[in-house]
């Protein structure tokens, strides 16, 4: 019956299309969501675990991630400052 | 045992305001006491689709600030009397709502009634986080429609995250109830099925209120549409919806109009 339909008016169901695209919309910012609060929690504990060791510009050290389709990628950048040898005697 | 529930959406004019007078009214016609709450700071609308709109002295924002007592910004409904309306401020604007202040207001409320049903405003900032904040219950009204699902689930999100339960690691009970639905384009594939929707939100279903227009004439003259016109295919819904609230089990069915024989053959509705 709904096929009859589709043949006579030519036109092609809509819905399928719109359940497909909100599948993998959502998939994607499902993942997105609650990334802020764990790269904020990640920032954290490497500031925290380095910091131990090297003194640091809380300010300098920059988590980022990025989302691919197969895997993701954690990037740290943590920028130590030149006198490292004095910031690691101080620390200690 | 109080329920405090959230009606909310994300996406505007899906049906918010109009869902939650008549779910109000619904349960207060099944003999609960009731209070519908306008968390629509600046835009409110609650006491216009009840036909209250020329009773609003006190608002909720005049309570939060002390001005009003609660018991002076409650406004009791005409034709049922265990039905009551806690307008919103239309002068002010949200950033005018506390966290203190709506909570305080909520335990309040809470001891004065059976169910506190608030009306979130659309969107995901403060006035939306503010009618979600103390909710036992939630009530995310979607329309079969791309973009309403999407924001149904971006607030799905948000109740498992930012409420008071959620972050005592409890559970807000979640129901979708889906507004403006069309049974005929539905089964002709041009619009998402019931069954689509639930299965890309995960949460279970509390009612479906067909495409109606009994819904608009509700709100023409300011009555909830249960009370308006309690035998329409969209009051029948709402009613069965909010029989499940209350713990029945109800089957599943989209109700359709009833229309007479004269009119079906002149293919005329009922004014």
């Amino acid at each position: 019956m709904i096929s009859l339909l589709r043949l006579i008016s030519g036109r092609t169901a809509s819905a399928p299309v719109a359940r497909e695209r909100l599948q993998i919309l959502l998939a994607h910012e499902r993942g997105l969501r609650g990334q802020p609060e764990l790269l904020e929690l990640l920032r954290a504990e490497i500031l925290a675990a380095v910091s131990r060791h090297v003194v640091l510009d809380p300010e300098k050290v920059v988590v980022r991630m990025e989302r691919g389709k197969q895997v993701s990628t954690l990037e740290v950048d943590i920028e130590v400052p030149n006198n490292f040898e004095r910031s690691l005697a101080a620390a200690s | 045992m109080a329920k405090v529930l959230v009606v909310t959406s994300g996406k505007g004019g899906v049906g918010k305001t109009t869902s939650t007078a008549a779910l109000g009214a619904a349960l207060a016609q099944l003999g609960e006491k009731v209070v519908v709450v306008d968390f629509d700071v600046g835009l409110r609308n609650l006491d216009l689709v009840m036909g209250a709109e020329r009773r609003v002295v006190f608002d909720l924002i005049n309570v939060v600030q002390g001005v009003a007592k609660l018991s002076q910004a409650l406004i009791r409904d005409k034709r049922l009397e265990n039905l009551w309306l806690l307008p919103a401020s239309q002068t002010r604007d949200k950033d005018a709502l506390t966290e203190e202040g709506v909570g305080s207001i909520i335990a309040d409320l809470r001891a004065k009634f059976d169910w506190i049903l608030c009306d979130s405003p659309a969107g995901i900032e403060r006035g939306a986080t503010l009618a979600m904040r103390y909710a036992d219950e939630a009530v995310i009204v979607t329309n079969p429609e791309v973009s309403s699902v999407r924001d149904s689930d971006r607030i799905i999100g948000m109740l498992d995250s930012k409420t008071v339960r959620a972050e005592k690691g409890e559970r807000v009970a979640k129901h979708i109830l889906i507004t403006r639905y069309d049974s005929a384009r539905a089964s002709r594939g041009e619009m998402l099925s019931i069954e689509d929707i639930l299965e890309i939100l995960a949460t279970p279903l509390l009612g479906i209120i067909p495409e109606s227009q009994d819904v608009l004439r509700a709100s023409n003259v300011g009555s909830p549409v249960t009370l308006n016109n309690a035998a329409s295919a969209p009051a029948r819904a709402y009613i069965d919806a909010v029989r499940r609230l209350m713990g029945e089990t109800v089957t599943m069915m989209v109700p359709v109009e009833r229309k007479g024989l004269m009119n079906r053959l002149l293919g005329r509705r009922a004014a």
